[in-house]
């Protein structure tokens, strides 16, 4: 899929016609399975749908509040302790396409941000804080906040390790 | 404290509108596929594709994770449809943690832009760590539930 496509959003339309020439195809051969499977679509949307309202406040809160400028002056001024945690709580809260931020640590790469920072903010980044309605519509609360708080773990060994490794090959 | 502008506001509803339009297709599509999928694959998604035993089933979950495409939302739509088909919960982890963590189709982008060494060595340990953590989640909440 090309950039273009994926700015323009164009490629997830081109997702859902392919899935619905699917439906159209699928039920040339068994209509009684494409309609079970639409009644089972019904279902889940119905849902789902709340649900989705909620992601929408989310999503428009942080880009209300957050702006990229300010995660990135965080991650590029700490190392140490305040490093990590800026690294932990910037991944968790970027949105957007993971592309973006590859070059914004780039950038703070090439002004000498520790590699681990940059494999635990891209760690980080498995923590949907505008998603977590949903996680828990389908998987409850505990299961949702046990995975989020050994994800957080894992940024920071992660980060280590990565780096670790990058250093014993050199 | 500085008051948001009438502006900002503006501009930010107009940017959630405009990314929640991209998304929405691919969370319909997402969910009419895996209904389709789900509807005429019952028996094998559960016992013939996953089933093999935990390690395994996580493995696998983690390496679907890996090559999978698609926003977060299509793994939680996914994961929590195939719960409900019946793999097990460690897989299904597996494939969540690792369809956030884990880029293979980003792999060539993350190599040009942090190093062809950073990128394989942070997808590699990504991996790893997906599989330990659908492990350590699982029996966390299984203990949990005894406590």
């Amino acid at each position: 899929m090309s950039d273009k496509m994926k700015s323009r959003g164009i490629g997830g339309w081109i997702f859902l016609g392919l899935v619905i020439i699917s439906y159209a195809l699928v039920g040339l051969v068994e209509p009684e399975a494409t309609i079970q499977a639409w009644l089972f679509f019904e279902n889940v949307m119905n849902r789902v749908l709340p649900v989705l309202g909620l992601v929408f406040i989310l999503l428009f809160v942080a880009n209300l509040l957050l702006e990229p400028k300010w995660i990135k002056q965080y991650l590029g001024t700490g190392a140490g302790p305040k490093g990590w945690f800026a690294s932990v709580i910037a991944g968790m809260l970027s949105i957007g396409p993971i592309y973006v931020w590859y070059t914004v640590l780039n950038e703070l790469q090439a002004k000498g941000m520790r590699t681990a920072l940059i494999a635990t903010f891209l760690y980080s980044r498995a923590v949907k804080l505008p998603l977590l309605p949903l996680m828990i519509h389908y998987f409850g609360v505990v299961y949702t906040v046990v995975l989020c708080l050994y994800l957080v773990l894992f940024a920071g060994i992660n980060g280590i390790v990565v780096e670790k490794l990058i250093v014993q090959k050199r | 404290m500085n008051r948001i502008s009438t502006d900002r506001l503006g501009k930010s509803f107009s940017k959630t509108i405009f990314s929640f339009f991209k998304i929405l297709p691919i969370i319909i599509g997402m969910l009419l596929a895996t209904s389709l999928v789900i509807t005429l694959f019952p028996e094998q998604i559960s016992t013939g594709l996953f089933g093999n035993g935990d390690f395994l089933d996580a493995l696998l979950g983690a390496s679907i994770g890996s090559i999978a495409v698609g926003h977060p939302l299509a793994s939680y739509l996914l994961g929590g449809e195939l719960l409900r088909g019946g793999v097990g919960l460690i897989a299904v982890t597996a494939l969540l943690v690792s369809w956030v963590t884990v880029g293979i189709v980003q792999l060539p982008a993350e190599s040009l832009m942090l190093g062809g060494r950073f990128a394989v060595m942070r997808n590699l340990v990504c991996f790893i760590t997906a599989v330990i953590i659908a492990f350590v989640t699982v029996f966390t909440i299984r203990l949990i539930g005894i406590l």
